[in-house]
């Protein structure tokens, strides 16, 4: 590992043990403060009804995105959020103008740049949102422009499937051939979407290894 | 007095969101130092936050109307603290929802009861941990392993990542064609989804045929506001819900 690679790891560590102190403090604080602590039943439903989906695909995330956005870029991704929806994308396309691998140091670096950049871009305009919502909301919410915001995924995804396919199409078909066919008998799986990214993952690389010791990549 | 936009939280939530845009910046600026060190020149690298900050602009918009959603109901300061780090709103409403159902409330009201705020509070704080914990625990370990593939076999290194992102893509690619079944209206992504694709193409061939290099940098995003824009009228035309 080279200097900056121990770097970046101890200070991704140090910045996710605060960030966790950081989120805790705000439940923590205000029941402090109020001296309204949860009702312990609800809590408990509460977390039930959560927990065993969102802990999977969070595990899943972290395996993942891990690899793709390098170590800075996961480091911060995952306590800024919005991984799937914004971050990941962008780190992707990024990489791809900059011409260079993800995994490598070089791929790392500007994965982490677009990230950070990203993320500093997101917090501004959330807050400027917040500071003039009375304003954006009647706008935001119109049934006229309601219809793009509804189809941000599939314009997003759109784009990013391009710059794969024309890279990989060998890789990609099966993948997408059984994605599609999955989906359209099973609709209900959209939201359980993240849990069949790797499936999705697992299948291509399968794929990809046959392929490859054919010698057909 | 306890009220969902009481000062105090917006304090608070001011003050984790400072935090996180704290380390942003820290990561920013240490990206950007060690792209220099590896030779990358500064045109380049600015090009690259140009293009970042472009294509996040479309996306935090649309996070924004995830806070109007919460916000209705849990007042202002915890969705914006909760979409502006940590979560998506693909998590942040099943989390409330799943609290609200636990106490027998409904989403439609502002919510009064300070106990009510706080139990809702904690589920979504809690139930976000797991990818953070891995990351802040375990990533050195998914990083060596993969390193260790990659010293094994360079080119299979290669496949295996882009193995990766293909298996996201396709997911979410099968995602976009679940509701064809529905009839037109259900295949307004698959055309928004189609439109992007295409406007990626045609962005491809400008840049590399007719030499626009700076349309590199804003392919995507420009594909992106484009198939959004386009959504509007054919929903207009097709006449579907979404």
């Amino acid at each position: 590992m080279s200097q900056y690679e121990k770097k970046i790891h101890r200070w991704g560590r140090i910045s996710g043990i605060l960030a966790f102190i950081m989120f805790t403090a705000y439940p923590l604080l205000l029941s402090l403060y109020f001296n309204a602590w949860p009702y312990l039943d609800a809590l408990g439903k509460g977390l039930l009804g959560v927990v065993p989906i969102f802990y999977t695909v969070g595990v899943i995330e972290a395996f993942t995105y891990g690899p793709m956005l390098g170590a800075g870029g996961s480091y911060l991704s995952f306590v800024t959020g919005n991984i799937t929806n914004l971050k990941a994308p962008c780190a992707i396309n990024a990489m791809k103008v900059a011409k260079v691998e993800p995994g490598t140091p070089e791929g790392e670096a500007i994965s982490t740049l677009s990230i950070g950049i990203s993320s500093i871009v997101t917090t501004i305009i959330l807050f400027l949102g917040m500071l003039l919502l009375s304003t954006l909301a009647p706008i935001l919410e119109s049934p006229l422009l309601a219809p793009a915001f509804a189809n941000i995924l599939p314009a997003l995804f759109g784009g990013l499937a391009v710059v794969f396919v024309s890279r990989n199409w060998k890789i990609a078909v099966g993948p997408m051939v059984f994605m599609l066919i999955l989906f359209i008998v099973q609709p209900g799986l959209a939201n359980a979407v993240s849990l069949l990214v790797p499936v999705g993952a697992v299948l291509a690389i399968v794929l990809s290894r046959i392929l490859y010791k054919r010698g057909k990549l | 007095m306890f009220h969902v936009n009481h000062p105090m939280l917006f304090g608070l939530a001011a003050l984790v969101i400072l935090f996180v845009l704290g380390q942003s910046i820290f990561f920013t600026v240490k990206a950007w130092k060690r792209a220099r060190e590896l030779g990358m020149s500064k045109s380049l690298l600015a090009s690259i936050v140009r293009g970042s900050a472009v294509f996040s602009i479309a996306p935090a918009i649309a996070i924004i109307i995830g806070i109007i959603t919460l916000s209705k109901f849990l007042g202002l300061p915890l969705p914006w603290l909760r979409l502006s780090v940590v979560g998506a709103l693909t998590y942040e409403l099943p989390a409330a929802t799943s609290a609200a159902t636990a106490l027998g409330i409904s989403l439609t009201d502002a919510l009064t009861d300070a106990r009510a705020y706080s139990t809702i509070a904690w589920v979504m704080t809690i139930g976000s941990f797991s990818g953070l914990t891995i990351i802040t625990l375990f990533l050195p370990k998914i990083e060596k392993g993969l390193m260790s593939l990659k010293s094994k076999d360079e080119k299979w290194g290669k496949i295996f990542m882009d193995s990766l992102f293909i298996g996201m893509v396709s997911a979410f690619l099968g995602m976009i064609f679940s509701e064809i079944r529905l009839g037109l209206p259900g295949w307004i992504p698959v055309f928004v989804m189609a439109f992007s694709s295409l406007l990626m193409l045609v962005f491809g061939y400008l840049v590399k045929k007719k030499n626009i290099a700076w349309l590199e940098n804003y392919a995507m995003p420009f594909s992106m506001l484009g198939a959004m824009i386009f959504s509007i009228p054919l929903t207009a035309w097709i006449g579907g819900s979404r």
